[in-house]
């Protein structure tokens, strides 16, 4: 038996961007494939909180959906506490869906408008047959009291709840199946600063009491330092860098790693020079050859251009970068 | 005594609904001075994006500015009709909003909305407004803009887009740049770039910027003052570095406090206990005292106004107030 | 340590909170759905309980007086003494009292026929809304192709078929039936289309993820969650639809494929008494007509009103 949870190895998956096949007949043009994630790896050990941090179109959100067996890999497989998630047999997933859950990024969206919030969190406890009969709502009023609202709203319905309270109903809904591993999709970008601290600190509360393992989603890295034990930086589909919690933030070591640090806006006021950054992120359906990279990258040079470097293992984390290997 | 660019006395917009009146701004004064960044943080529903809507006339009906004046050095602008306050839009007063497609014609090209939009408020022919057009795209940092100028909307990226909406809120030369939330839709790498472009143009031309944002750090990095909105009124006021070193109002310093930053230490963040009232029921005295950690009586029965606290700085808390200081 | 919203006001009764929400409360004050939903419950109330609200049964030949023929409305008739108020027609039947039977068959088809294309379409969109791919195209097209004809040809074309597979005996007592099968199938399309737009939007929507995360049978999905939401514009549609269902059957009736004279609907009196138009009786054709109008536009202004009302955007 391993420490590791949740082992991810050369995940892929594409997507038919294609367009309808008689406007292809007729246009005669190509199938178009997106490649959302390309050959990712990582794993992830229990009881810690795993970032993954990434701007549009690097497909954070892509590997999340496969990790909850969402989507179907294209190529790679997903390993849950030493079982290959095997995505053709139901009734296998089944006994692993109980023991992973999801919290999305809009809680306006996460929760149905027509259901109680009572029916909302107890949907899991129903679905895996947990418990039955009155027991099931007794459990919702614990659940609601862990997440800091009262039993007495399982009775309402959730457009009488502020943002900040749907996303901790959406969080006791997670819990109600007591799993043992929590995706959050941007749990909290949707909301407003205090209300995110709120649901930060709950985020903790509850992994400490339940020793929760985290998959934490998101493209805001000072709530991804606050957090994270490690953190994997994606760029267009491909894992860059896989760093040790803080370290990130004091020695990246990829380029675009760097420079996402300087694009984060300077709340200390304390003058930090910053580089400026950079260009766009480039249309993922036709990526830059090679490294992705480096058409922004300053340290780019023809290797980079040729070749898509893979991981390599400096001490405290690993980037994949060829300019990395020339300087040090 | 210098006449302030723009002047916001006790604005109040209401928007009636069959369930009372809501007030969404209530009482709000602050001025802008020639060539200043003036930022305007609030959370979600605190009134930001209305000040700016209702300082170009654009609220929705049925909502309505149901008190207060703007003006404009000295000029009264809040009662304009129609047709002269569009003439002050756009040639006085320069908009950019969140969404880059919303503010710009998808059928119509780059070149014709700028060109249009310089000939309708200053007095030059086609000629010189596409020169001048090209030389404003190429400011806003568009590659080779003399040739993407005759591109549609839809060619540019998300990033570029928002350069041509700068380059178009400036075409006119305006005195006063309104910038709604202009970085939220864009990706973290991309949003520095385009407040660095649009701080930098308009210090050149001299246009005072009103920078409506939620983002504190995008205030820290731009603004050389800042207005905190609360619940549709202003909490405090002052200069940027004071308000975030500083802060004096309770609700700042907790908003502060609940930002995540790069080089916090402590293990949880400050938080803000509940939420921000909604409209219909804000209570009573300041809107802030259920929330408040130093709420004393005076809280729960009266509104306090802003209390002038020296250097341009302004608080409505009662801890501040003379009377107070006394008892002490 | 629970948000503090004041606005979580007390509980209150499930019937004050239907009273008073935006619906109930664009209906209280918009004097058209007022006077549309007026006159429509009264037309629905009056026919379902046409039995006992009628003076005379149309269908009981032991109550016709051939003596009364064509009696003008409200005139004594001189040989039987009877006064009809909206006068008799040719087969000595009053007329107010064909109405109320003629509005019950027109209803009950209406409301079957609607009931059955809502079905049908619920079902066939949720289905293409969710599967998509070549499910979803096949269906689309057979739904574009049924669009391309008039309803009323459909219908006719089903009422067609439906009467040779029918044996001779049977045709009476089925009439009403293929007439609901005939007219729900040519207006089951309108519901597939918007479900199956619905269907689309909803189902990329989280709170579907979140179901799926825990593996909830799609059937499920499709009925607890995305039904519910889809729900509001089906119910528009279903309203505007009874309108049209009660004209389609109306027509057919007057053309003469829809309900036998022995059962008279709305349409079927409309053909009989435009054959005595001409010679003067006027009632047996104004009266029916002016009911399929008054009970047509009132259901359709309902329908424009509840859309208006579920739409956020007009609010």
């Amino acid at each position: 038996m391993t420490d590791a949870l949740l082992q991810v190895q050369g995940l892929t998956r594409y997507f038919d961007v294609s367009k309808p096949w008689l406007n292809r007949v007729i246009e005669r043009s190509e199938k178009q494939f997106l490649t959302a994630t390309a050959d990712v790896s990582f794993e992830i050990k229990r009881g810690e909180t795993f970032a993954l941090v990434g701007e549009s179109g690097s497909g954070k959100s892509t590997i999340a959906k496969m990790i909850v067996a969402l989507l179907e890999p294209s190529a790679g497989t997903i390993r849950f506490d030493g079982q290959t998630m095997n995505f053709q047999s139901s009734a296998a997933m089944r006994a692993l869906r109980r023991r992973f859950q999801m919290i999305f990024q809009d809680p306006f969206a996460s929760l149905n408008p027509r259901w109680h919030v009572g029916d909302i969190i107890a949907e899991p406890i129903r679905t895996f047959g947990l418990l039955r009969g009155a027991a099931v709502m007794r459990e919702v009023g614990r659940l609601l009291d862990i997440v800091g609202l009262s039993s007495a709203d399982a009775g309402k319905f959730p457009h009488e709840f502020s943002g900040g309270q749907r996303q901790r109903i959406a969080i006791a809904r997670a819990l109600s199946s007591k799993p043992e591993f929590i995706v959050c999709d941007e749990p909290t970008s949707a909301l407003d600063v205090s209300v995110q601290a709120q649901i930060l600190n709950l985020m903790r509360d509850l992994q400490d009491e339940f020793g929760l393992t985290y998959l934490l989603i998101s493209h805001d890295l000072s709530v991804v330092r606050h957090m994270s034990n490690r953190i994997g930086v994606l760029y267009l589909g491909r894992l860059v860098e896989v760093a040790d919690g803080k370290k990130l933030f004091t020695e990246p070591q990829h380029p675009y790693s760097r420079m996402l640090l300087d694009a984060v806006p300077d709340l200390a006021l304390s003058g930090r020079r910053r580089a400026q950054v950079q260009g766009e992120i480039p249309n993922p359906i036709s990526p830059p050859p090679g490294c992705a990279f480096h058409p922004r990258c300053p340290l780019a040079f023809d290797r980079c251009r040729a070749e898509v470097p893979q991981p390599t293992p400096p001490p405290g984390g690993e980037a994949a970068c060829f300019a990395l290997g020339r300087s040090g | 005594m210098a006449e302030p660019l723009l002047s916001v006395r006790d604005l109040v917009v209401e928007f009636p609904t069959r369930r009372g009146t809501l007030r969404a701004i209530d009482r709000v004064s602050f001025d802008l001075k020639e060539g200043e960044v003036l930022g305007m943080v609030g959370e979600s529903g605190a009134g930001k994006s209305i000040t700016g809507a209702a300082i170009i006339g654009l609220i929705e009906p049925p909502g309505r500015i149901a008190g207060g004046e703007v003006r404009l050095r000295g000029e009264r602008i809040d009662n304009l009709p129609p047709d002269r306050m569009r003439r002050v839009r756009g040639r006085r007063i320069g908009k950019v909003f969140q969404d880059p497609l919303t503010s710009l014609n998808p059928l119509y090209t780059v070149a014709r909305q700028l060109t249009e939009t310089i000939r309708t408020h200053l007095d030059v022919n086609e000629k010189e407004a596409r020169r001048r057009a090209i030389a404003l795209l190429d400011r806003v940092g568009i590659p080779a803009a003399a040739r993407r100028i005759d591109d549609y909307p839809h060619h540019f990226s998300g990033g570029m887009r928002q350069r041509v909406v700068i380059a178009l809120a400036l075409c006119a030369e305006p005195e006063l740049v309104i910038a709604d939330e202009p970085t939220t839709a864009l990706d973290v790498s991309v949003q520095a770039q385009i407040i660095d472009v649009l701080k930098e143009i308009c210090a050149e031309r001299g246009a005072a910027v009103m920078l409506i944002t939620h983002d504190m750090g995008v205030i820290a990095e731009t603004a050389d003052r800042v207005a905190v909105l609360y619940a549709g009124r202003l909490a405090e006021i002052g200069p940027v570095r004071d308000v975030i070193k500083e802060a004096e109002h309770p609700y700042t310093a907790g908003l502060m406090g609940s930002i995540p930053t790069l080089t916090q230490t402590s293990d949880r963040l400050v938080q803000i206990p509940g939420s921000m009232p909604r409209l219909n029921a804000i209570p009573t005295g300041c809107a802030f005292n259920p929330r408040c950690t130093k709420v004393f009586d005076r809280c729960r029965v009266e509104r306090p106004d802003p209390i002038d606290r020296g250097s341009g700085r302004q608080v409505a808390c009662w801890l501040y107030d003379r009377a107070e200081a006394r008892h002490d | 340590m629970a948000d503090t919203d004041p606005s979580q006001m007390k509980p209150r009764g499930r019937l004050y909170r239907i009273w008073d929400s935006d619906v109930a409360y664009s209906f209280r004050t918009s004097p058209v759905a007022l006077v549309a939903g007026l006159v429509s419950l009264i037309i629905i109330f009056a026919a379902v309980f046409a039995p006992w609200l009628a003076p005379y049964n149309p269908y009981d030949p032991s109550q016709l007086n051939l003596m009364d023929g064509f009696t003008p409305p409200g005139e004594l008739n001189q040989i039987s003494g009877n006064v009809y108020w909206l006068g008799s027609d040719n087969l000595v039947r009053d007329v107010f009292s064909t109405i109320l039977y003629g509005a019950r068959i027109s209803l009950f088809v209406g409301f079957m026929a609607v009931l059955f294309a809502m079905v049908l379409g619920i079902t066939l969109g949720l289905i293409a809304g969710w599967r998509g791919g070549w499910v979803d195209s096949l269906l689309m097209r057979v739904a574009d192709v049924q669009l391309s004809f008039p309803a009323i040809l459909i219908a006719l074309l089903i009422f067609g078929i439906a009467r040779g597979f029918i044996p001779p005996a049977y045709r009476e007592t089925m009439a009403i039936w293929v007439l609901i099968v005939a007219i729900g199938l040519s207006e089951w399309v309108n519901y597939a289309r918007v479900v199956r737009g619905a269907t689309m939007v909803e189902k990329n929507k989280e709170y579907i993820q979140a179901a799926r995360v825990i593996g909830v049978h799609p059937a499920r999905i499709m009925a607890r969650h995305i039904l519910p939401n889809v729900m509001g514009p089906v119910l528009v549609i279903a309203t505007i639809g009874l309108a049209l269902a009660i004209i389609a059957e109306a027509t057919l009736s007057f053309l003469g494929v829809g309900v036998p004279p022995t059962q008279p609907s709305l349409g079927t009196l409309i053909r009989i008494g435009q054959q005595y138009l001409f010679s003067g009786e006027w009632w047996i054709l104004l009266f029916p007509s002016l009911t399929l109008l008054a009970l047509a536009l009132s259901v359709n202004l309902l329908g424009d009103w509840l859309r208006d009302a579920l739409n956020p955007r007009l609010r």
